[in-house]
């Protein structure tokens, strides 16, 4: 301490704190703009894109027909997965060993097979079983009856190979989520007099949503491409009506930029919906409030 | 004994014993606490304080003996002469009666101040919101924290957020409050202000039962003090008593050094 402590010093005597000088910037403002500049030639002046051909198929029926089954089968299938998640990581928490064996099993399955061949074994489903029925197998009653090949469509087809395999991957994020949260939130609530469910539903749920909010985002956009892998079953989703299209005028480029640049809008739409859901979810976590005085 | 029965205690905890892995944690504790009065646990760590608190609102269940609660035995039900273990769903309405302070206060931290208090009395109890707001503010006034209703815990300070916890807890409207170490994970200066709230609290005739480090302020507060070590109750009796003239080698040795220790 200098004689002078606590009395009002000069500012313009303290030296300054300046950022360092950025050399490397300017090569690279320059390298990333010639990139810049040489994929914005190309797509001016490259007549292959053919422009006016992706702008007369943009709002087309069939596209917008494909639009509408691409955004119905993600959502089902994401409603499918989140419901099974939140079942089989409960039961894989749960004290209870054989559910706890059922749910580690159904994990091991579905994560462990590919999609597309889960596709596809649903769609043949009726070459295992033509009749599918519900009642006491081994030979008792049976209480209602259909047949394969009119139960299994190619919607309900994907419905169940990718829902099945969501379930999987959805399992995982939601069991991570419910084990990131302090077990003394859940002692706190049984303490109150909670029963189990409202502990899960009230106090344990709604702070795990922070952890799996963002990777379940993640799975939605990756979900919504995802859904084009449906068209080896032969549902009209976006990718199978432009390929339909281009299959019959042969614009395969234009098309393929059709369908790119409708997911990617698409992908726009859902990460700004994410941030608004992740936001929601922070509550109390954030700093906005001031500190305690 | 006598025609005049004195009143039974509000806890009868019987020959309680628990097994944690390869421990004996608990091994065959009695301790009962009459109405109305404050029961002190103390003790070096390790000794069981928590688990045997722990066991008298079920969150943990003994592996033998009992813990009755105004004549119910909580988180079992005897059967032929047998106890059997409670399902999940029926020990949580024993256990709203029960009221429980921890010592890293584990307020929500996705709810208000006021959500906070005011969530367990209108889910469990089913009270009305305008009844349950009430309270929740006569309780903030009380714990004086009437103008942190809208406050996320994350943004008080650890004194402000146990002393919510209590008022959270007493929106129960609880016959018993357990305190498992409340002032442990407070900074020093801190302290004070929860234990203020606690010895208020006992000023009501509030029956408590008080896991803590403090003993100065179990000398304060307490009717009763038991002192624990390895899993069994060394020592108890009138608090004066106990944690002024202990008899027990051990007992003697605890005191002396928290005392030492400043506390």
């Amino acid at each position: 301490m200098h004689d002078g402590a606590g009395l009002p010093r000069d500012m313009a005597q303290a030296p300054e704190v300046l950022a360092p000088a950025h050399v490397g910037r300017w090569f690279g403002v320059l390298f990333v703009g010639l990139i810049g500049a040489w994929i914005l030639h190309q797509l001016l002046t490259n007549p292959g894109f053919q422009w006016l051909v992706v702008a007369q198929f943009m709002l087309d029926r069939r596209v917008l027909a494909g639009i509408g089954m691409t955004l119905e089968l993600t959502v089902l299938v994401m409603l499918i997965g989140a419901v099974l998640g939140i079942v089989v990581a409960v039961m894989r928490l749960s004290a209870d060993p054989l559910l706890g064996l059922c749910a580690h099993a159904f994990v091991w399955f579905f994560r462990g097979t590919p999609v597309l061949i889960q596709l596809v074994f649903w769609y043949n489903l009726a070459s295992l079983f033509p009749e599918l029925s519900i009642g006491i197998p081994f030979g008792g009653p049976k209480f209602y009856e259909i047949s394969a090949t009119v139960a299994i469509s190619s919607f309900t087809a994907a419905l169940l190979g990718l829902g099945l395999n969501e379930g999987a991957y959805m399992a995982e994020i939601i069991r991570a989520g419910l084990l990131s949260v302090d077990p003394g939130q859940g002692e706190a609530s049984k303490a109150l007099g909670h029963r189990p469910f409202q502990t899960f539903r009230v106090i344990v749920l709604p702070q795990a949503m922070k952890a799996i909010v963002p990777p379940t985002g993640n799975q939605v956009i990756g979900m919504l491409k995802y859904t084009s892998i449906a068209s080896v079953v032969s549902l009209q989703e976006l990718m199978h009506s432009v390929e339909d299209i281009y299959n019959r005028n042969f614009e395969t480029i234009p098309l393929l930029i059709v369908a790119a640049l409708w997911y990617l809008i698409l992908v726009t739409i859902l990460s700004v919906g994410q941030a608004y859901i992740e936001k929601y979810y922070s509550r109390g976590w954030t700093n906005s409030a001031p500190a305690a005085a | 004994m006598s025609i005049a029965m004195p009143a039974a205690p509000l806890v009868r905890i019987i020959n309680v014993w628990k097994r944690r892995g390869q421990n004996l944690v608990l091994k065959g504790v009695d301790l009962d606490a009459g109405r109305g009065q404050v029961v002190c646990l103390l003790g070096p760590s390790g000794a069981g304080k928590s688990t045997l608190l722990r066991c008298i609102n079920a969150l943990e269940v003994a592996d033998r003996g009992t813990v009755e609660v105004d004549g119910a035995i909580i988180g079992c039900a005897m059967k032929d002469g047998k106890l059997y273990r409670m399902r999940e769903s029926e020990v949580s309405r024993q256990r709203a009666d029960i009221g429980m302070v921890f010592q890293n206060f584990n307020l929500f931290p996705h709810m208000s101040v006021m959500d906070n208090i005011t969530d367990a009395p209108m889910r469990v109890r089913g009270e009305s919101r305008a009844v349950a707001r009430d309270r929740a503010q006569d309780l903030l006034g009380r714990v004086g924290l009437a103008h942190k209703a809208d406050s996320f815990p994350r943004h008080l300070s650890g004194g402000q957020q146990q002393r919510i916890a209590i008022a959270r807890a007493l929106a129960m409207s609880p016959k018993l409050m357990l305190f498992d170490e409340p002032t442990s994970a407070l900074d020093p200066h801190l302290v004070g202000e929860v234990l203020d709230v606690i010895k208020d609290l006992a000023a009501t005739g509030m029956t408590m039962i008080i896991v803590t480090h403090e003993v100065q302020f179990a000398r304060e507060i307490a009717d009763v003090a038991a002192i624990m070590a390895n899993g069994v109750i060394i020592e108890a009796g009138e608090a004066k008593e106990v944690l002024t003239q202990p008899s027990h080698p051990i007992s003697r040795a605890f005191l002396a050094r928290s005392l030492r220790e400043g506390h």
